[in-house]
């Protein structure tokens, strides 16, 4: 951030000041009872990478098994479990905490030019709200696993055996980490920013992490209420979705995809907001619409509320309810295509570099491009009406949620891990896998479209031979893709066995999380930044002569 | 482009899909379009301001009013077609023509079960006329499923506790695949039916002489089916046991007199006849109220009732 007024020290302490936070304080118990938000991310990051990975090894087995028809590694009760949680893990325990809760718990306050989140104690708490979630959602996946899909429908749901109780209640817990993480942010974002920081001089990462939140916030009560509603059906037998019991199976429907389309934008803006960042760094460029992009984060957040049914297009619901939701669920689009234009034009005239978080950005403009424009087919309710269910809407939703938001998160990942943890990785190496995963990603989910186009249905164990030779071009995709993530498992990995080796802003960066030691100290900046100009102010010289 | 449709859309069977087809391939070429353009822009502007030399500055531009102007209006302009379109389609494609054929469908774990108009009732095969429109009413027995066939470009939740409607018109013969799209546990992938779309007169045939399972079931189990499907059961009971009408049990080769006074010995004309005509000879004891079963069994049905009732002595 250029101009930054210094303002006296305030504290005496110097030495303890100048230590990092990944040193001041050793031992488990230290991490475990920490309130910085800075370790408290750390901690949300080695969680959600380790369900990323649970997740990942469920999604290979999918594929392993979908090679050839009928059995090929598992039954098709075992597969039934393995697609749930796989969706179920990816979606609760990786995709949704992930950006919000361990790259902007570590990053947000530091770009706000905080000492910490509004609530720091709050903070650990989700998390420990968060372990306990994952912890029952574990014991709901050895004692007995779940068959019932990420999206539970009734009266499937309430039938079933297995731990569906369980896994439900893990849910309900999680939603609660997530509202607080939310909360925690709004408030930080309304009281934290340093002096002389208005709205319009934050980086734009941070509107996205509070549109973000909004939802949150708004949301995931009504998830909470869904899933308490179906406990207890299942536990007490009180008929709310069971017509046996008097109830409406598609009322649960409704309440579902009320919470879970929002949800889908509490996946998306948060990658949205990361290539808000990497584009103008690696362009050395003034972001192209810098409001435009603001508004339209907190105009899909709005409009994201009232597009649910667009994913009941086949429920029996009223044409003119299908009509509303496939007329509003355009409205989404336009915004999409804005930000879309808004990023590759902020390279026009730039200075581009293509380090490995730029590439995992432009990565993200191509796919993003195929997620949203393949949303387009299925808004239209004709087409959906043959697309709905199949293999299509599966590559839709990965082109987005994998291609688009988990491409944008491991693209912040490489951008922030050397002020996470002061090191750098080997940037060939990064590269590579990068490649790899872009190569490996579209091998798996494009010809997806097409067997979905074709009338391959989803949650298939077996399918027609006529299927065969694109479900194994997919599972081969899915080899190149895991090849690419365990070499960057090697390479992150490696790099932090170094010695500490990054400068303060090694992506020569104007806004504030570069503007202190890579790792932050303790208390973030020695003396509170203050703020004259905006956060993409690559036309001009940098300030107080600062490294740039 | 014909063969690139077909290949990414499968087989047509009506003339529904091929619209729901136009609109698909409209939408691809658009998607080409657009992301072609994504990927120009994103390529060129990334090689041509490609970084050079360390620490420059660039210039600052900030926004540019008519460009984001064009960029909002144009997609909205698009979306809003395709949205017209697309709803048109699926209405006109809803509203089924008063002469359909109903045909009523129910999803139950695992498989499909079929009732026409005549009664006659089939599990996992449809058969339906081709050229003529068809209503199917759906409903479950248990949890959700979902009625898809892929060649008509049409499918329908099946919801427990409800009748949906879903209807289409067949313009090509021969089997089309149906599939269950709904999740419903253990042999989902296997919840599968054929829909045969059949020429006028091999439709007539069928509806004659049922599928041809039936000629090589054994008589007394097709006989037993009948009895279970269309109806029998709920007046006469196999038993002995004495319903609205006389139990089944042991009625071939027995004496019954008639309100009329007559008898006879129970044969193979006789029970016809009391299926085809049954209020031409009266049991004494009961009510002349069994409908006429005319017209509704088929040679192999009317041989196996025959036969089951013979095997109940
Ligand atoms: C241009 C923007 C988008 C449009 C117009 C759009 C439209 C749709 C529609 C109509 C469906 C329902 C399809 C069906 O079930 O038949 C759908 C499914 C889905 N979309 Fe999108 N979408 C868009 C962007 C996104 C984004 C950004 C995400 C998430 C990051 C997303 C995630 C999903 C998911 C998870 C599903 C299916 C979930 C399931 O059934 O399990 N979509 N989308
Ligand atoms: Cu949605």
């Amino acid at each position: 951030m250029a101009d930054i007024i210094t303002t006296p020290h305030i504290s005496g302490h110097a030495d303890h000041h100048d230590v990092d936070y990944l040193h001041d304080g050793k031992g488990l118990k230290s991490w475990l009872t920490t309130v910085d938000h800075k370790r408290i991310g750390v901690m949300y990051l080695w969680s959600i990478l380790f369900m990323f990975f649970l997740g990942g090894v469920f999604a290979m087995m999918i594929r392993l098994e979908l090679l050839t028809p009928k059995e090929t590694i598992m039954s098709a009760e075992t597969y039934n479990k393995v697609f749930t949680l796989h969706g179920a893990i990816m979606v609760f325990l990786f995709i949704i905490p992930s950006v919000p809760a361990a790259l902007a718990n570590f990053v947000m306050p530091l770009m706000l030019g905080a000492k910490d989140v509004a609530f720091p104690k709050l903070n650990l708490f989700s998390w420990y709200i968060y372990m306990a979630g994952a912890f029952i959602a574990v014991a709901a996946m050895v004692t007995g696993g779940v068959d019932t899909g990420w999206t539970f429908y009734t009266p499937y749901s309430t039938t079933t055996d297995g731990s569906v109780a369980l896994m439900t209640f893990a849910a309900f817990v999680l939603g609660f980490s997530s509202i607080l993480t939310g909360v925690n942010f709004i408030a930080t974002i309304h009281k934290l920013r340093a002096p002389g920081m208005g709205w319009f001089d934050m980086p734009l990462f941070c509107w996205g992490i509070y549109a973000t939140a909004l939802i949150q916030v708004l949301a995931t009560p009504v998830l909470a209420i869904t899933l308490l509603l179906l406990l207890m059906e299942r536990s007490f037998g009180i008929g709310i979705f069971d017509p046996k019991l008097g109830g409406d199976p598609v009322l649960f429907q409704h309440f579902f995809w009320f919470y879970s389309h929002p949800a889908v934008y509490i996946m998306i803006l948060p990658g949205m907001a990361i290539v808000s960042e990497i584009i103008p760094t690696f362009s050395q460029k003034t972001i192209f619409g810098y409001r435009a992009i603001a508004f339209s984060s907190v105009a899909i957040a709005l409009v994201s509320f009232i597009v649910w049914g667009h994913h009941m297009f086949t429920s029996g619901q009223s044409q003119l309810a299908s009509a509303i939701f496939s007329f509003i669920t355009f409205f989404v689009a336009v915004p999409s295509a804005i930000k879309t234009f808004n990023w590759i034009v902020t390279m026009y005239k730039g200075s581009v570099a293509f380090n490995a978080p730029m590439l995992y950005a432009l990565s993200f403009l191509l796919l993003f491009g195929i997620g949203g424009l393949t949303g387009i087919f299925l808004g239209a309710v004709s087409v959906d009406i043959h697309l709905h269910d199949t293999y299509f809407v599966v590559a839709h939703f990965h082109y987005v949620m994998m291609g688009s938001t988990v491409i944008a998160f491991l693209g912040g990942l490489h951008y922030w891990w050397p002020k996470m943890f002061g090191r750098m990785y080997s940037e060939p190496a990064a590269r590579v896998a990068c490649a790899l995963v872009f190569i490996g990603f579209n091998a798996t989910f494009l010809p997806q479209f097409v067997l979905g186009s074709r009338g391959m249905p989803r949650r298939y164990y077996n399918y027609l031979p006529e299927f065969q030779a694109l479900h194994q071009a997919s599972t081969v995709g899915s080899w190149i893709l895991g090849l690419g993530f365990l070499i960057m498992a090697g390479y992150l990995f490696a790099s932090l066995r170094k010695k500490m080796d990054a400068p303060a802003n090694p992506w020569h960066s104007r806004t504030l999380e570069w503007q202190t030691s890579s790792p932050p100290i303790t208390h973030n900046f020695h003396e509170i930044p203050a703020v004259g100009g905006g956060p993409y102010d690559y036309y001009r010289p940098v300030g107080n002569g600062r490294n740039a | 482009m014909d063969s690139l449709k077909h290949w990414m859309l499968g087989p047509q069977g009506s003339a529904y899909a091929n619209d729901v087809d136009v609109l698909y391939m409209f939408l691809v070429w658009l998607s080409v379009f657009f992301f072609a353009l994504i990927v120009f822009l994103t390529v060129y502007f990334a090689w041509k301001y490609r970084r050079r030399k360390e620490g420059v500055l660039t210039p600052n531009i900030s926004h540019n009013l008519a460009l984001e102007l064009l960029w909002s209006i144009i997609p909205l302009i698009i979306v809003m077609g395709i949205f017209f379109w697309g709803f048109n389609d699926y209405v006109r494609a809803s509203v089924p023509p008063n002469d359909a054929i109903e045909i009523h469908v129910t999803g139950k774990k695992w498989l499909w079960a079929f009732e026409y108009p005549d009664g006659t009732r089939t599990i996992g095969n449809l058969h339906v006329p081709v050229n003529r429109p068809v209503k199917l009413i759906l409903t479950s027995e248990d949890v959700l499923h979902d009625f898809y066939i892929p060649s008509m470009r049409q499918k329908t939740d099946v919801i427990p506790g409800r009748f949906v409607d879903l209807t289409f018109t067949p313009t090509v013969a021969g089997r089309h695949q149906v599939f269950c799209a709904e999740y419903c546990g253990k042999s989902h992938s296997d919840m599968m039916a054929n829909l045969f779309v059949d020429s006028p007169e091999v439709y007539e045939k069928w509806l004659i002489e049922g599928d041809p399972e039936l000629q090589t079931m054994p008589p007394v189990e097709v006989g037993k089916m009948v009895y279970e499907n269309k109806g029998c059961n709920s007046c006469h009971s196999i038993d002995g046991s004495k319903n609205t009408g006389p139990s089944f049990k042991g009625l071939y080769g027995r004496v019954e007199k008639f309100t009329d006074g007559t008898s006879i010995t129970v044969d193979d004309n006789y029970i016809v006849e009391s299926i085809n005509n049954p209020q031409a000879k009266i049991v004494t004891g009961y009510e002349p109220v069994m409908p006429t079963f005319q017209g509704l069994l088929r040679i192999p049905e009317m041989r196996g009732i025959i036969a089951y009732i013979k095997e109940l002595k």
